[in-house]
């Protein structure tokens, strides 16, 4: 048996401890939105919170959060009604193409303004170098992050978005 | 009964269950059961095929597209909802269940006139030569607007609007033209009478329709043009948005495989003694390879498949880990991507049936006299279409029926695909379509469907396959490898006198390797040269590798004339209004006049696909080998952009998808099969590489183009002649990734 919190939930569970954790999500807790994209850890579709810092979950073994505090994507807001601000500027912003890599994308970009607010233009490359995304939606990710880092807009002169 | 209109058939009829209903089709015939299944509630009324109205005044459109992004959905829905004054807060919308009523192949052939070929991917060949009116209902060819918005929802939502402003005159006892509307609202102002369009849904759905409903102009849109959010975003945000693979079915069991590394390849043996032992594996199963001819892909070899069931995905990867497979190749694993190169070269050489895209002029004449020939050869290597979702499929076979949980770009033909394999009629499989997480035409081939169904079909349980990612990169349906050979001859005045080129493997569109420049003989053509490689259409077919051919070579004739390309190109678009103001707007908008530091470099390309034009330029820094992407302009023309922003966005998702390959992008074939396997070995473009990116939209009221495709084209050559303009070195090969161009810039335009 493995215990952990999920999404503020515990959770106990009786599966193979190297099973990664992504699978146990999707699969066990049935919480799909997190995503399968690569399984080595390139892609970052898998992007979750442990203890509120970003990790891949699909090279995670279960193992490795006995007795953490996990979050996906579903509990990312703050509340039922209430949307993570970046999840707003995500809407804004008309970020989602097709949408499957977006729930890492904001998992790293959560991750990253918690541990700093107002990150520079390359730190937000380096923070997010580990998402890809196939729509090519970088800009407007990279504006919403800004919109909610509260350091502006992309200077107009540069090229909108 | 029914009434063709100018552009349309529009039917009534009778819903089961008592409702009524009209349905606007695009081809005679009774489809009147098959609209039952549409209206779920008794306060429901089926106003025409495309768009029912319920009780609350809620309009929902019923778009025969599926989505991966590309947000045609929304812009369908617009277009509907235009044309009939609707409420845009009051429209929802679905997509349409893959059943005939739903194809858009009709649609496409009655209209335009012909379907382009690049639709047909998955479908088979051998009922298409069969039934020549088999219906598809297949999202590609960046068609959903132009051909599915323009001729099908403009004029279901103009019938609806005129029914239901007939339906009021009659109650209201007033003249038809004295009614308004607004809004979903029905007014009559004389009378103070204003009444929800639901009060009459009813009513218009009995009454005949009309035979040719009015459209309106391009300046009385108030929703076609302006900005509308997508409906499907707020749940790509929240992870609650479903993919197929969110999908769960009661008793479901999980499953992955791996088919034959080399491409048509058979299992020779397998033990499967150490996969039986994981925990949780249930079953291992061997799938049959296929080899089939079609018309648009060639001769398709697909190799035979092991397949591993268990509890879940992570038992049945380790038991496939685990399986020992001995593979027969039948001699096809001594193919590598050079031997392909040279077998192109030697056809090209050779010209044995080469076949013609254009032929004017004297090519032979202008070479004779010319004062200056040049020449020049391209290649593209093979391309994987890597969707964010790896394949995936789950069904559930039993009782002679087969339920599929499917992402797809052509739900009707993964319908009869799957019915083909599992020997059932075609009604007995109930597809039911999710967002993709991307497509780009990789998800137009239903190998993946056909492998869940069989396996559903042999464990007798509901089982979901997942692809790995390596399976993904291995068992691609690829963007072809291209050779592409051009001479150019150059007259005494200094004016390009002929154009001589030839490719191997033509696909579609036929116009991809024409130019729109005013070049006197021109000779154009192809020869087959057939490998084993599967090939699929990728984001803009064959339009990815020959704009990247075409604007290369014409940047050198440029630059051997030592003329600025913007302006070379510029004079021989001279007779091209359209072409010239989007090539000028790209330039102007990036500021081409202006001078850049050394090591900078500026490149402009130009291309025309499904309809929209677009140039681009592109802005480099190319330092110590490196070359970085700063900036991109990009100029287009769709005729009328329906959803401006869904427009820009799809531009700047065509722009990177193609930024990514022209940088990174190669598959390579060793011993037969792919060498790559995942995104550390075949790279894609991240956010410390992707540019700014800048679209200027051109209304230029001509015909509405595509806009899924068409940035993709000129972004390899505009970023190609950028860095020939920064280093004087020409990128003839692509990914630029496998150039050094430290080492470059004083020689020869051979890759290292």
């Amino acid at each position: 048996m493995i215990r952990l919190t999920v999404n503020g939930k515990e959770q106990e569970l009786d599966v193979d401890p190297q099973t990664p954790l992504l699978w146990v999500l999707r699969e066990q807790l049935r919480l799909t939105g997190t995503k399968f994209g690569c399984g080595m850890a390139q892609c970052g579709a898998c992007t979750v919170h442990v203890n509120g810092t970003a990790q891949r979950s699909c090279v995670m073994p279960l193992a490795a959060v006995q007795d953490q505090q996990v979050t996906t994507i579903e509990g990312l807001a703050p509340s039922d009604d209430e949307l993570h601000p970046l999840q707003q500027a995500w809407i804004d912003e008309q970020v989602p193409q097709c949408g499957y890599c977006q729930s890492g994308q904001l998992m790293s970009a959560a991750s990253l303004l918690a541990s700093n607010a107002n990150p520079s233009d390359e730190e937000i490359d380096a923070a997010m170098q580990g998402n890809i995304c196939r729509c090519g939606m970088y800009g407007r990710i990279k504006k919403a992050i800004k919109n909610v880092a509260g350091v502006g807009y992309f200077d107009p002169a540069r090229g909108e978005v | 009964m029914g009434k063709w209109t100018r552009r349309a058939f529009i039917t009534t009829g009778v819903v089961a269950g008592g409702g009524l209903a009209i349905g606007v089709a695009l081809r005679p015939g009774h489809r009147t059961p098959e609209l039952a299944p549409l209206v779920s509630s008794d306060d429901e009324t089926l106003v025409n095929v495309w768009v029912k109205l319920d009780s609350k005044n809620v309009a929902t459109v019923i778009v025969p597209h599926s989505e991966m992004g590309q947000g045609a959905q929304t812009a369908l829905a617009q277009m509907l909802a235009e044309e009939m004054d609707a409420d845009w807060d009051l429209v929802q919308f679905e997509e349409a269940p893959p059943v005939p009523e739903y194809a858009n192949y009709l649609l496409g052939y009655g209209i335009i006139g012909e379907v382009p070929k690049v639709l047909v991917p998955t479908f088979d060949g051998l009922m298409i030569k069969v039934a020549q009116s088999m219906a598809m209902q297949i999202t590609g060819g960046s068609l959903s607007i132009r051909s599915t918005g323009q001729y099908g929802m403009r004029i279901a939502g103009a019938a609806a609007r005129e029914m239901l402003v007939e339906a009021a005159a009659q109650t209201w006892q007033v003249p038809a033209a004295e009614i308004q509307t607004e809004a979903s609202q029905l007014i009559h102002a004389a009378s103070n009478r204003r009444a929800p369009y639901a009060e009459f849904a009813a009513v218009a759905a009995q009454m005949q329709p009309p035979s040719s409903p009015s459209l309106k102009s391009a300046d009385e849109f108030r929703i076609i043009g302006h900005h509308v959010q997508r409906r499907d975003i707020p749940s790509k945000v929240d992870g609650s948005a479903q993919f197929a693979m969110d999908v769960h079915v009661p008793g479901m069991v999980y499953a992955t495989v791996q088919r034959a590394p080399v491409f048509g390849g058979g299992v020779d043996k397998l033990d499967a003694s150490a996969a039986k032992q994981v925990k949780g594996v249930i079953d291992v199963v061997t799938l049959p390879g296929s080899n089939k001819e079609d018309p648009f892909s060639g001769r398709q070899n697909i190799g035979e498949t092991v397949a591993v069931v268990a509890e879940g995905y992570w038992p049945a990867k380790q038991g496939l880990n685990a399986l020992a497979v001995e593979w027969n190749h039948y001699g096809r694993d001594s193919m590598g991507s050079d031997e392909i190169f040279a077998q192109f070269d030697r056809d090209i050489t050779a010209g044995v049936e080469r076949e013609n895209d254009r032929l004017q002029g004297d090519v032979s004449m202008a070479l004779e006299n010319a004062a200056q020939v040049v020449e020049a050869e391209y290649r593209v290597p093979y391309l994987a279409h890597a969707c964010m979702e790896p394949m995936n499929a789950t069904a559930h076979v039993q009782n002679g029926q087969c339920e599929l949980w499917i992402g797809c770009q052509n739900p009707l033909g993964f319908r009869d695909a799957v019915a083909e394999a599992l020997g059932m009629e075609p009604g007995n499989v109930k597809v039911h379509n999710h967002f993709m997480g991307g497509g780009f035409g990789r998800k137009a081939n239903p190998d993946y469907a056909i492998q869940a169904a069989l396996l559903a079909q042999k464990v007798q349980r509901p089982v979901q396959l997942i692809w790995s990612r390596e399976e993904d990169i291995r068992q691609d349906y690829y963007r072809p490898a291209v050779r592409s050979r051009f001479r150019a001859a150059i007259d005494a005045n200094g004016e390009v006198a002929s154009w001589e080129n030839t490719y191997v493997d033509k696909h579609e569109p036929a116009e991809a390797p024409l130019i729109p420049y005013a070049v006197g003989s021109q000779d154009i053509g192809y020869v087959a040269s057939p490998t084993n490689i599967p090939f699929g259409a990728w984001r803009s077919v064959d339009h990815t590798q020959h704009g990247f051919f075409t604007e290369s070579f014409i940047d050198e004739l440029a630059a051997a004339k030592e003329v600025d390309p913007y302006e070379f190109r510029a004079n021989l678009l001279r007779d091209k209004p359209r072409h010239l103001a989007v090539l000028n707007k790209a330039a102007k908008e990036a500021g081409w006049e202006q001078p850049l530091a050394p090591g900078r470099g500026r490149g402009i390309a130009l291309q025309e696909s499904f309809g929209t034009l677009v140039a681009e330029v592109v802005e480099v820094t190319v330092t110590d080998g490196d070359v970085k992407v700063d900036r991109v302009v990009a100029a287009v023309d769709p005729g009328l952009a329906i959803s401006p922003d869904g427009l820009k966005a799809q531009i700047e998702s065509g722009i990177i998808y193609g930024l990514s390959a022209a940088m990174f992008g190669e598959v390579t074939i060793e011993n037969g099969a792919v060498a790559q396997s995942n995104f550390h070995d075949y790279q894609i473009l991240r956010m410390q590489d992707s540019p700014v990116i800048e679209t200027h939209v051109i209304n230029s009221g001509g015909p509405v183009g595509g806009a899924g495709e068409p940035g993709t084209p000129a972004i390899a050559p505009a970023l190609a002649n950028a860095v020939f303009d920064a280093t004087g070195s020409r990128v003839r090969q692509l990914p630029l990734k496998n150039y050094d161009l430290k080492f470059r810039i004083e020689e020869s335009d051979e890759v290292a």
